[in-house]
């Protein structure tokens, strides 16, 4: 087993408990113990964009410090992060950037965290859960399919904070192929379609959803088009913008035909064999098992 | 007044700015009475339990605003001290009754926990070194357990919620989350249940009535001479 710090962030324990439970399971599937610390923050969720703005880097700079800690007590191998939501992964690498390349900021941010018993080396490395898959090599995901996806047309859906901006994305910003690799390990044939990377509205769904409904319709049309039977993503905010959301998108475009949303982790569990506890499919609107079903890879 | 004598060093103190000065070996408390003050709020058990006695400090040439119980902490030479007494607090009223102990119920009675900046100035401004700041995320992720568990030291005393860059009054939300432990968590415990039951059914009444009509001599003598139960 590799021993990798995982970071959960907030949403992973509220509304996104499938994303969770099938990572966990599938990472244990091949051997990667993800290892939560005992004590963390929020992510720090927007990244400090303004110049003149340290505050914002302290929720993100201290869970590299829990990170780190793991490490020094040896709970961990190496200093990685796995992180599972989006945006959990872009505010804590680009906060880890800010920490590392500027030395005015670095010392600010240390001279607040006098309550902190190390100072943060800028050492630890954050990844997402995708990369770490990667690094594992996608032949080690095939060898442990038992079900493989045959005939499940799965369009893979990045949004923004995945991506961008180059150089913290995981992949490449314009043409990324990872999760495409992924779903291809899992025996699925991935469709393209051109809204994979168009921004699903993000936080406009509090106050404006009618603007975020038509987004999503949008995005979940170009699917349909190009042939997808479900949409695999990676960040729960698209997932809630994309799914839960498709209600408000039946109001405003009635002969929409909904379309099942669902975590790349939860296709890995399906694929994996592993348990319903393991897919969590049941958090998941619109529910999903009947296509699955259909497909012959739900009973 | 009788001046006390004291072989102490006298150490000088700024009260609300003004200068005084004061046996070295006093709590903030004993040394503003020292002074003269005379504490109508502000001043409690004494004993560092009930958290009335908030006091903000700070030391001769430090730059940091230190926080404290003034029945607590021993007076320094060149300290500045403000008493602050009472925290004005928008402190929800709800019924334990058909809530849930999860984070959505607690970002509907205090949603302004969601802009917690994990800057931990909070745990910082702590007298009693609780993990305030950890409590407070902790009750965002709706981790309810861990946030009784952490805040339970907790005296209301409110030095965190003045100072919090984000306006949060952390003790009230971990005063919900301690509520909603014990409540759906830990459940009722059987020798409570029990203790409710005696009561009801009138097992220390006639007990009750003796100490209510007790002269104070003899009830003096009874409270000196109880049974303590061990810690």
């Amino acid at each position: 087993m590799t021993r990798i710090a995982y970071y959960p962030g907030c949403t992973l324990k509220t509304n996104a408990r499938n994303f969770e439970a099938s990572t966990l399971a599938t990472a244990e599937a091949l051997g990667i113990e993800l290892v939560e610390p005992g004590r963390w923050n929020c992510c720090g969720t927007v990244h400090a964009l303004a110049k003149d703005d340290v505050m914002h880097h302290l929720a993100p700079v201290r869970n590299l410090i829990r990170v780190e800690e793991l490490s020094n007590k040896g709970a961990i191998d190496g200093k990685q992060v796995v992180t599972l939501c989006a945006m959990c992964y872009n505010t804590l690498k680009r906060s880890n950037q800010v920490f590392n390349q500027d030395s005015d900021k670095r010392k600010k941010i240390r001279d607040i965290m006098t309550k902190e018993d190390i100072q943060y080396s800028g050492n630890v490395e954050v990844i997402h859960y995708l990369e770490a898959l990667r690094s594992l090599g996608w032949d080690k995901v095939t060898a442990r399919v038992v079900k493989p996806l045959k005939g499940l047309k799965v369009a893979p859906y990045y949004g923004c904070l995945l991506l961008r901006p180059r150089g913290i994305g995981v992949d490449d910003a314009d043409h990324p192929t990872i999760m495409e690799d992924l779903l291809k390990a899992l025996g699925a044939e991935t469709v393209e379609f051109a809204y994979s990377q168009k921004c699903c509205g993000s936080y406009h769904t509090v106050q404006m959803k009618e603007a975020v409904a038509d987004l999503s319709h949008r995005i979940l049309k170009q699917a349909e088009v190009a042939g997808a039977d479900v949409v695999a993503m990676a960040c729960p905010l698209c997932e809630y913008n994309l799914g839960p959301r498709q209600e408000q998108v039946k109001k405003q475009y009635p002969s929409f035909n909904s379309i099942p949303v669902v975590y790349f982790t939860q296709l890995m569990a399906l694929a994996f064999g592993l348990d319903d506890e393991a897919t969590a499919f049941e958090a998941n609107r619109p529910d999903p098992s009947p296509l699955l079903k259909e497909k012959g890879l739900l009973e | 007044m009788m001046r006390l004598e004291s072989k102490d060093e006298m150490v000088t103190i700024f009260v609300m700015g003004k200068k005084h000065s004061v046996p070295g070996s006093l709590t903030i408390m004993k040394a503003m009475e020292y002074t003269g003050h005379q504490f109508r709020r502000g001043a409690g058990c004494r004993g560092g339990f009930c958290g009335a006695c908030a006091t903000l400090y700070r030391k001769k040439g430090g730059y940091k605003l230190e926080g404290a119980l003034a029945c607590q902490k021993i007076v320094e030479d060149g300290m500045y001290i403000a008493q602050i007494p009472f925290s004005p607090t928008d402190k929800k009223t709800y019924k334990l009754e058909g809530l849930k102990p999860d984070a959505p119920t607690i970002m509907e009675y205090y949603p302004e926990i969601s802009r917690c900046l994990a800057c931990n100035t909070c745990t910082k401004a702590c007298p009693q070194d609780i993990a305030v700041m950890d409590y407070v995320q902790a009750s965002l992720r709706g981790d309810i357990e861990q946030a009784a568990k952490l805040s339970f030291d907790c005296l209301s005393c409110g030095l965190c919620a003045v100072r919090c860059p984000a306006e949060i009054v952390p003790y009230n939300v971990g005063m919900l989350a301690r509520r909603l432990y014990s409540k759906y968590m830990v459940g009722p415990t059987q020798h409570v249940l029990n203790r409710v039951k005696e009561i009801e059914e009138g097992k220390y009444d006639s007990e009750v009535k003796e100490l209510m009509t007790m002269p104070l001599d003899k009830l003096k003598v009874k409270y000196n001479t109880r049974d303590k139960v061990a810690e």
